[in-house]
């Protein structure tokens, strides 16, 4: 689904990662590391398109992505859940219609059970009608975790996604982030948290990826 | 309470990933109501100026005058001699001398009716009416001037031709106007809608990254600023027609100026500026829009 080939990345012309070759298949569970500013929010936005490789190969979903039309771009989005650190949300808009952009933007109609589900399963069934500035951090990350799962898409990806979370909370959207890989979904968290990987690793086969010294290693210790 | 019902993948729900509205939205219809009212003005303007035109163009093509003055026992040899060289004028369509009783109809606003017209030396005059290509006016003079030496062709419908001209150019202008007037408004709209988009950056980059199409987005704002296009201009047509039907009414004293306006179907071209000032304002943004889409990945 996603297939990196030699990738190259970087901003400006000058290469922040190099050679990066990675296959995420479906039921994956991937973690992905490295220092600060070592390219792992730029990483994943390869992974959604929002950056272009600046040399190799990448395979989003069967399409090289060179080659995807804006319109291409937005279909494969609508099967990549991305929870962002800062959540991006429409400020002006109810939670529930926040979690029900994806749908929304694609001309679907929500099923109101459904959707009231998903904000039970995420614990802002409560939270339905409050604005995103309302929310405390550990709310948006999950109303974000809910917007992303939306769609049913194929692969999560969360950046940094317990960066502004006590432990508490971060275990409870981990608990929701390896439920939603043991329902097959494909899913790769950037965090710098050992902490958090440590525990995930005890709940699901989760592999190590770390981004260091300009290149993407798969790490072959147990953290 | 969720509000489900907003959730329907109608045109609301597609509105409302926009935020309401900002100083934008307020600029923009009063924008389109102010051209629109100016348009109406200009459309006013040509079409008063189209008629004025058309009125002085059937005047100047209709006739010339031969003013006869001479002693009494010339003039009927005179007028003779005008008609013959009439009847054998290229370009004269039909002529006739005008009678004792035309005369002092004529004679009758200025001098009453009680004139006596057999005893004042009255001049005669010839109505002459030129064909469509019209006639040589200095050949005929030169010939007048031979044969009837007290005739005087006095061609009064020339200095109309000026007028016509400057009627004609009016008309021009009246277009022209609601040309540039069309213009304004699209600038200020692009200009409105570029604000809106910038504004919303934030929102445009949260929809990409949803998987929303360059369309979807793109509706939104589109829809939204046509809306206000036709708002405004709405209003400002509406208020353009009222003025423009207050205007007094046309009078021969009034001349050009009580002339402006609409008359019969006429009133149902204002009705058109809306229509027309939503389309401005749906090509405009959608252009502003789609080139400013195009830097969010």
């Amino acid at each position: 689904m996603i297939e990196l080939q030699n990738v190259a990345m970087g901003y400006g012309g000058s290469e922040l990662v190099a050679e990066m070759t990675l296959k995420l298949v479906p039921g994956s569970f991937h973690f992905l590391t490295g220092p600060s500013g070592a390219g792992k929010t730029s990483f994943l936005k390869l992974c959604y398109a929002e950056m272009l490789p600046s040399a190799g190969y990448l395979n989003l979903f069967g399409q090289d992505v060179r080659t995807m039309t804006r319109d291409d771009i937005a279909h494969v989005r609508q099967k990549i859940g991305v929870v962002h650190q800062d959540c991006q949300f429409l400020d002006h808009l109810p939670v529930a219609e926040n979690v029900a952009l994806p749908l929304t933007v694609t001309g679907r109609s929500v099923d109101g059970a459904e959707l009231r589900e998903l904000l039970s399963w995420v614990g802002l069934r409560a939270q339905a009608g409050a604005l995103p500035p309302q929310l405390s951090g550990g709310e948006r990350q999950r109303a974000a975790l809910a917007r992303a799962v939306m769609m049913s898409p194929e692969v999560i990806i969360a950046d940094e996604p317990t960066g502004n979370l006590d432990w508490e909370m971060s275990l409870r959207l981990l608990s929701l982030l390896v439920e939603l890989n043991r329902m097959g979904k494909t899913v790769v968290i950037a965090t710098h948290d050992l902490n958090l990987i440590r525990q995930a690793k005890a709940q699901v086969s989760a592999r190590v990826l770390r981004i260091a010294n300009r290149r993407l290693h798969l790490a072959g210790a147990d953290l | 309470m969720m509000r489900l019902t907003m959730f329907r993948a109608d045109m609301s729900a597609t509105d409302r990933v926009v935020p309401p509205s900002g100083h934008t939205a307020n600029l923009t219809v009063l924008t389109s109501a102010a051209m629109a009212f100016l348009a109406v003005f200009a459309l006013a303007l040509s079409l008063a100026s189209g008629r004025l035109a058309d009125r002085w163009s059937e005047a100047l093509a209709r006739s010339a005058t031969i003013r006869i003055s001479a002693p009494p026992e010339q003039i009927e040899a005179q007028t003779k001699a005008v008609l013959d060289a009439l009847s054998t004028t290229p370009g004269v369509e039909s002529y006739r001398a005008l009678d004792d009783a035309e005369m002092k109809k004529l004679l009758d606003p200025w001098f009453g009716p009680d004139l006596p017209v057999d005893s004042l030396p009255l001049p005669k005059l010839v109505e002459l009416t030129e064909t469509a290509q019209g006639m040589d006016t200095e050949g005929l003079r030169l010939r007048l001037a031979a044969e009837a030496p007290g005739a005087v062709l006095d061609d009064h419908t020339r200095w109309r031709r000026p007028l016509v001209a400057a009627a004609g150019r009016l008309r021009f202008l009246g277009w022209l106007s609601m040309i540039l007037i069309g213009g304004a408004m699209a600038g200020m709209i692009t200009l409105a809608a570029q604000a809106a988009l910038a504004a919303n950056g934030q929102v445009i980059r949260t929809l990409r990254l949803v998987g929303a199409r360059d369309a979807f987005i793109a509706q939104a704002f589109v829809r939204r600023f046509t809306l206000r296009g036709l708002t405004g201009a709405a209003a400002g047509t509406v208020v353009a027609m009222i003025a423009i039907a207050l205007l007094p009414a046309t009078d021969e004293a009034g001349g050009f100026l009580t002339g402006l306006g609409f008359t019969g179907w006429g009133w149902l071209w204002p009705l058109f500026i809306p229509p027309l000032a939503a389309l401005v304002a749906f090509g405009a943004t959608r252009h502003a829009a789609f080139r400013m889409l195009k830097e969010v990945r």
